[in-house]
């Protein structure tokens, strides 16, 4: 599956340094599978204790099924918990757009399939404020065209290199490509002294 | 042109550049815990994969078991089950697991140096962020993801873009009540929150040079709240000191260290950055916001957010009522509700160490729970066979079990309501120490101590009456 153009509703969270403990909660990563977590994407800012909603804009009913989230700078720094990207996908959020990532969250994202990809901030003023105004938009992110369209606007991205070359090739779950080099891995490791 | 320690330790690793421009790099260490870990053997399952070098990895528990009723099953029935899972999976696939009470135990880590698995020159991973720690011999150390996870036990290989190297100096002599906590958290606090985004920091200088290698490891372990994906320090006759006679070193350990001293950057090495530090700028650091990067030392104000625009003035209001702390006040006088000594940044021998000498014959405020978690059980063991779990205790801390315990609170060790910590840990996320109002103040072992004995953040020079004579 080729992830070059993704389109989908988007939803804004606001706020630079939004860390994977903010996405998912430590007490959410009590599990063996991954299965289980799109309902705790960002629990304590959407939830109070009690379980009563905050109206968090994630739950906000024009927002409802919305495919793209956008947020600020730093996105996912913190922990390396694959939980929070794993939750992004199960709440059903494919892409996300920010200034910029933290680089294992970024990773992660990537070899789940989950594009993050970097726009300038006056790009992405533009771009949240017409989401806000016209929750309906459908927002697309092509990656041949390193690109975002939405409602007839086209905003520039940026993403890594390698990334993006992983993601039109549909290599970014690397596993295959690693065990292809067997006899290699053994011979490095025998040169090292670790075989 | 010489070449700096990462890319020596990486030249040797790469096995070949993969089609999308990454390059397939062998992992020498390979560190799992309950948390991040199990899923992977899921995933190998579903595949029919194997674990290929089951040598090259370490199993331990350290994240979610409780610190003060270690015995089994567990109370908390999930946290049995991850437990399980791995000792299970680890057993299968052949993979050495350092069960509780099997004296090995601990935080990751903590244990991985203790024992001389972690040696100079080697890639180390591990499902944890903080696994930059290791780079304080001379490691390139990464946090990785569970799927990562997943490609190692399968092929103990990791695809990877090469980072740029900042060297950062720090030159100059500590002054009293100033500790490596305090090094990193001004570094942070200079560099941000993400300067380090693509970078591997190299730390150098008088004051790296002086530190012993569990300083040097509390320093690399904040690389990650730096941004940056690894921090190293080059291997020197500290490192080697402090590695004879481990339980897993090679045991041709002077040829061994022919070989580490190799590693250590070239005189003449370039790097894409370089920042100086002047040890006399830092002082005893504490947080006062919701990222390691909003730091002050213990003598300024806390921020106010007139003089800032935009987001960033957003930023400082958002952690100021988080933290309900008034901008401008001193930090110094917060009021306190918890003091946490421990974790895989201040949880060694030598944390303990630092504060017995100083609490001694003090008593901890009358409204503060205290407690000191040892990060693994040997240094519960060392730490006791010296009197410290007594001395600990005499003045009013509780004296746990080994885990990471408070500064992450997946185990019962949690905050409840909006209570303040004063914690030697590494996040002072929202949230973060298990309550979703809780609020942590980050700093260094004797100012959590001076802030438990006083009741509030305090200055540890003034509370233990350091002085530049005191020894």
């Amino acid at each position: 599956m080729s992830l070059s153009k993704l389109a989908g509703k988007g939803v804004y969270v606001q706020g630079n340094d939004i860390d994977t403990d903010r996405i998912i909660p430590a007490r959410y990563l009590k599990c063996v599978t991954f299965d289980e977590l799109g309902p705790s994407l960002f629990y304590d800012v959407r939830f109070e204790s009690d379980g009563t909603s905050k109206d968090h804009v994630l739950d906000a009913p024009q927002h409802e099924g919305a495919e793209i989230l956008i947020s600020d700078d730093n996105f996912g720094c913190g922990s390396s918990r694959e939980h929070a990207p794993q939750a992004i996908q199960k709440f059903g959020l494919k892409a996300v757009i920010a200034g910029s990532f933290a680089e294992i969250f970024q990773g992660n994202c990537t070899t789940l399939g989950i594009p993050c990809v970097v726009m300038d901030e006056a790009n992405r003023v533009k771009l949240t404020a017409d989401v806000e105004k016209h929750p309906e938009s459908e927002i697309i992110i092509d990656l041949e065209g390193m690109q975002v369209i939405c409602a007839n606007a086209i905003y520039p991205i940026q993403m890594k290199e390698s990334t993006r070359e992983a993601f039109l090739t549909s290599t970014f779950d690397p596993l295959d490509n690693l065990l292809g080099a067997k006899t290699e891995i053994h011979s490095t490791a025998k040169k090292l002294g670790y075989a | 042109m010489g070449k700096n320690l990462f890319q020596k330790v990486w030249d040797d690793h790469v096995i070949r550049q993969l089609d999308n421009g990454q390059y397939q790099v062998f992992m020498a260490l390979h560190l799992i815990h309950e948390v991040t870990s199990p899923q992977a053997f899921g995933m190998l399952k579903d595949k029919g994969l194997n674990v290929a070098y089951p040598k090259r990895t370490y199993a331990t528990v350290d994240h979610i078991i409780p610190t003060d009723n270690q015995s089994r099953p567990l109370a908390d029935d999930m946290a049995e089950k991850m437990i399980q899972v791995l000792s299970d999976a680890s057993s299968e696939h052949g993979i050495e697991f350092f069960a509780p009470e099997s004296g090995s135990q601990g935080i990751v880590h903590v244990v991985g140096p203790e024992l001389g698995l972690t040696q100079p020159g080697m890639t180390i991973c591990c499902g944890d962020s903080h696994t930059a720690t290791h780079g304080a011999f001379g490691c390139i150390a990464l946090g990785i993801g569970t799927s990562q996870v997943r490609d190692v036990l399968a092929s103990q290989t990791l695809a990877m873009d090469p980072l740029k190297v900042r060297r950062i100096k720090v030159d100059g002599e500590l002054s009293v009540g100033v500790t490596a906590k305090d090094v990193i958290l001004h570094i942070i606090r200079i560099l941000g929150v993400n300067g380090g985004v693509g970078y591997a920091y190299e730390y150098g200088g008088s004051v790296i040079d002086a530190m012993t290698m569990e300083e040097r490891m509390t320093v690399c372990n904040m690389s990650i709240e730096g941004g940056a994906r690894c921090g190293y320090i080059n291997p020197d006759e500290t490192t080697f000191e402090f590695l004879k006679g481990r339980e897993r070193v090679p045991s041709d350990f002077d040829e061994a260290c022919e070989k580490w001293r190799g590693y250590a950057s070239d005189l003449e090495a370039s790097y894409d950055d370089e920042v100086l530090i002047s040890a006399a700028d830092i002082k005893p650091t504490v947080t006062w916001g919701v990222t390691p990067a909003q730091a002050i030392s213990i003598e300024e104000l806390v921020p106010s957010p007139d003089k800032v625009e935009g987001l960033d003035k957003n930023l400082i209001n958002d952690a100021l009522s988080y933290m309900k702390l008034e901008a401008g006040a001193p930090i110094k006088g917060t009021k306190i509700d918890v003091a946490f000594i421990g974790s895989c940044t201040n949880g060694r021998l030598s944390d303990f160490q630092a504060v017995a000498k100083v609490i001694e014959g003090k008593t901890v405020a009358s409204n503060v729970r205290a407690i000191a978690v040892p990060g693994s059980e040997k240094v519960d063991k060392d730490a006791r066979a010296i009197g410290l779990h007594d001395l600990f205790e005499a003045a009013g801390f509780e004296w746990r079990k080994p885990g990471c315990s408070m500064c992450l609170a997946m185990n019962p060790d949690k905050l409840v309501g909006d209570e303040i910590c004063a914690s030697s840990s590494n996040r002072n996320f929202i949230g973060r120490q298990g309550s979703s109002t809780g609020r942590t103040i980050l700093m260094s072992p004797i100012m959590v101590a001076a802030a438990a004995i006083e009741g509030s953040v305090a200055d540890a020079r003034e509370v233990f009456n350091l002085t530049e004579e005191t020894p």
